[in-house]
């Protein structure tokens, strides 16, 4: 978050006529926006002309059924497609004013700063500190060890995994429970200190104790970031989310405030998947 | 009957006793219409049928083709009574001379009468032999068929049987590999042993100086022989880690390559290429290393100054290396490839780049699986014997300098053993003693790699 993005809030682009999504795809000062991005597998198009915008500090949920091109759109926007051989991103899609898919962006500085936490949690096979000082190591973000160590207890502190590994910070990171390896990944994301977190159904992998830990922490992160979280849970959507975005066989079919969308969905689509008719 | 012919034989009652079954059982409920009634389908009591009526006739068949000769022999020699052995040095001989004479080998008119009438008992006690065991299979087979025949029912439950069956022929497959293991070993050992009663064990594991040369008559000039190990243990260290130092760099490399960063269409061809490499017989890879790698490097040190052997251990480590690289490569490509995408995905989301990423999270997470498949191309380096045959030469020389011609402990085994050997002197002895050695060492390497590997495995299983 450096000054001058603050201080000059970014225009918004402006959505073509043709776009069919329901409700405000638009926000005001958005941190992120896709406009008319299509995502190809090969010859199959995942996902079709979808507009929308990330609006800072605010949790916006992507809902919809299994292979509705969710998790693809997230993958778009740290530009993790591209490490899938076949797969082609069209459109735009801009952060702060500039577009992410230039050819002379770097795309390892972009990851920086839009971190993202993965379904399965994917903890390296080190201990729980190096883990932790992965990124700021790679990023050559601490001076030295002590700001090093700074770095690592304060994103452990802040993904409230601290107090339980406070006293073996060099045993393996995989010896954790799977909601301790999913909130010590958080911890990493945290750490190289990123202005975005996308997360991929974070919790499908947790039972239900550590998944309230996880949406409580999501809660707690949203002061400091805007995050986008693809999710199977309608609750969980309900619960953590600002804004909601139902995606619906690669089309991005309506987004609106969380509140509004649970409770009066404008399109049939949408309403039918939140009333569990379908999905 | 010849044994092939008593195979056929069995083999003949067998299909018979599957078409016996097979048709009793249909004929038992009424032909096709009523397979439903049967507890298997037909087939199974044809081939239950079939197994009961061969299985116990090939092993009465097994029983005597291994008990018949020494039982003949006993019968021979008794019947010349205990004053024909005499005459000859041992009875064994004397069995070879009439075996040879029965067999036509040696011309009948030659021979002692002794061996001529132990010739032909030899051949009379034979020819019943063959008769008896083709009357026994044939009984035995023909009552097994019509006994089983007669026990099939509708409720027989001939398909658990024979799985039942079939299961402990795998069982006996897969048992007679760890048999004949262990009758290898024990061999060794034994013949180890004899070695180590005129040879002390440290001097052979500590001795510094190799020359197995033992007078083979009283009257001959020679060294007693010095059995010092140490020179060939060091060759083959020698040898084995230039190997790896060519091996494990290029095969690493290349794994890194064609796993992380080759296009699919590279892919495709690069790695059979270099599977072909495994391919190449070690006999060429010999001849490659003694007529061209060889006399290249003497080459070369002649125009730098060095002085290089013509069979040096640095041409036969160089191609040994070549060799093991596709083995290096393909299990280092194995374990790369099973780490998990997702750790890939967690560093490059982080903002790692490529080479970040399979430095610090890739290759440290397969690194235990790489230094187990480096293990197991040590110790193929260790055991492999004809390049070195062909290259690295037979001077056991103490030396630590990889131009000069060194020798291995697989090179001497070959030495020892070919050509015009007594097989009770030190000499020949001692390969068995290397043979035991070199079994030791590949194995715990073998076992400590396999170890690795698996634990490795299961981390991400």
């Amino acid at each position: 978050m450096s000054a001058e993005s603050t201080a000059i809030p970014v225009p918004v682009l402006p959505v073509s006529a043709a776009c069919k999504t329901v409700g405000s795809v638009a926000v005001a000062d958005p941190l992120i926006s896709a406009r008319d991005v299509n995502v190809y597998y090969g010859e199959k198009r995942a996902i079709m002309d979808v507009n929308i915008d990330i609006a800072r500090n605010q949790v916006l949920a992507m809902i919809g059924p299994s292979g509705c091109g969710k998790s693809t759109f997230l993958r778009c926007l740290n530009r993790m497609n591209d490490t899938i051989e076949g797969a082609r991103v069209t459109g735009l899609i801009s952060m702060e004013g500039s577009d992410i898919y230039d050819k002379r962006k770097d795309v390892v500085q972009l990851r920086a700063r839009i971190g993202m936490v993965f379904q399965k949690p994917n903890p390296f096979p080190k201990t729980i500190y190096e883990n932790v000082a992965y990124g700021p190591r790679i990023h050559g973000l601490a001076a030295d060890r002590v700001e090093l160590d700074e770095i690592v207890t304060t994103s452990l502190r802040r993904a409230g995994l601290w107090d339980e590994v406070k006293d073996r910070l060099n045993n393996p990171g995989t010896g954790l429970s799977g909601g301790q390896q999913q909130r010590l990944c958080i911890a990493r994301t945290i750490a190289v200190n990123p202005e975005v977190i996308l997360m991929d159904e974070p919790c499908s992998a947790l039972d239900p104790i550590a998944t309230a830990r996880i949406e409580d922490l999501i809660d707690e992160l949203r002061a400091s970031y805007a995050i986008v979280i693809v999710t199977h849970s309608m609750q969980q959507a309900a619960r953590v989310s600002q804004r909601t975005a139902y995606f619906h066989l690669g089309d991005l079919i309506e987004v609106g405030e969380t509140d509004r969308i649970f409770t009066n969905p404008r399109h049939k689509l949408t309403e039918d998947y939140i009333t569990g008719r379908f999905g | 009957m010849s044994t092939s012919a008593l195979l056929l034989l069995i083999a003949a009652m067998a299909v018979l006793g599957y078409w016996l079954g097979k048709h009793r059982s249909l004929a038992l409920v009424g032909g096709g219409r009523g397979i439903r009634q049967l507890h298997s389908l037909p087939g199974y009591y044809g081939l239950l049928t079939a197994l009961w009526c061969a299985l116990p006739c090939l092993a009465i068949l097994l029983v005597w083709l291994a008990g018949q000769e020494s039982v003949i022999t006993t019968l021979v020699l008794r019947g010349l009574g205990t004053a024909a052995t005499s005459e000859h040095a041992s009875s064994g001989l004397l069995m070879n001379n009439i075996r040879n004479v029965a067999a036509g080998v040696i011309p009948a008119d030659g021979v002692s009468p002794q061996v001529q009438a132990g010739a032909a008992e030899y051949l009379r006690l034979r020819s019943i032999s063959a008769m008896a065991i083709s009357g026994v299979i044939l009984a035995l087979g023909l009552a097994a068929l019509f006994w089983v025949r007669a026990r099939i029912a509708p409720q027989l439950r001939a398909r658990n049987a024979v799985e039942a069956i079939a299961e402990k022929l795998l069982l006996a497959c897969s048992t007679l590999a760890v048999f004949v293991t262990l009758g290898i070993v024990l061999s060794v050992a034994y013949e180890s042993i004899r070695f180590f009663h005129s040879v002390p064990v440290h001097d052979f594991l500590f001795g510094i100086e190799w020359s197995p040369q033992t007078r083979m008559r009283d009257d001959q000039i020679g060294s007693s022989g010095s059995f010092g190990a140490v020179p060939l243990f060091l060759g083959t260290a020698m040898i084995s880690g230039i190997a790896m130092l060519v091996a494990v760099p290029v095969g690493l490399f290349s794994a890194i390559y064609l796993s992380e960063y080759a296009n699919r269409r590279f892919r495709s061809v690069a790695k059979p290429l270099l599977e072909i490499l495994a391919g190449i017989p070690t006999v060429v890879y010999g001849f490659f290393a003694a007529l061209t790698v060889g006399p290249i490097l003497r080459g070369f040190g002649e125009s730098v100054g060095l002085e290089v052997a013509s069979e040096s251990a640095l041409a036969a480590g160089l191609v040994m290396g070549i060799m093991i690289i596709p083995f290096v490569s393909s299990l280092a490509d194995d374990m790369i490839t099973a780490v998990p995408q997702s750790l890939r995905d967690g560093a490059y989301a982080l903002g790692a780049t490529r080479s970040e990423t399979i430095k610090q999270v890739v290759l440290r997470a397969a690194l235990p699986g790489i230094v187990g498949g480096v293990l197991l191309a040590v110790s193929r380096a260790i055991g492999e014997t004809m390049i070195v045959v062909m290259a690295a030469g037979l001077a056991a020389n103490m030396t630590a300098n990889p131009l000069d011609a060194v020798t291995t402990v697989t090179v001497q085994i070959v030495t020892l053993l070919t050509g015009d050997q007594e097989f009770d002197s030190p000499k020949t002895l001692a390969a068995f003693a290397l043979g035991l050695v070199l079994f030791l060492v590949t194995l715990s390497l073998n076992v400590f790699a396999l170890y690795i590997v698996r634990k490795y495995r299961e981390q991400y299983e």
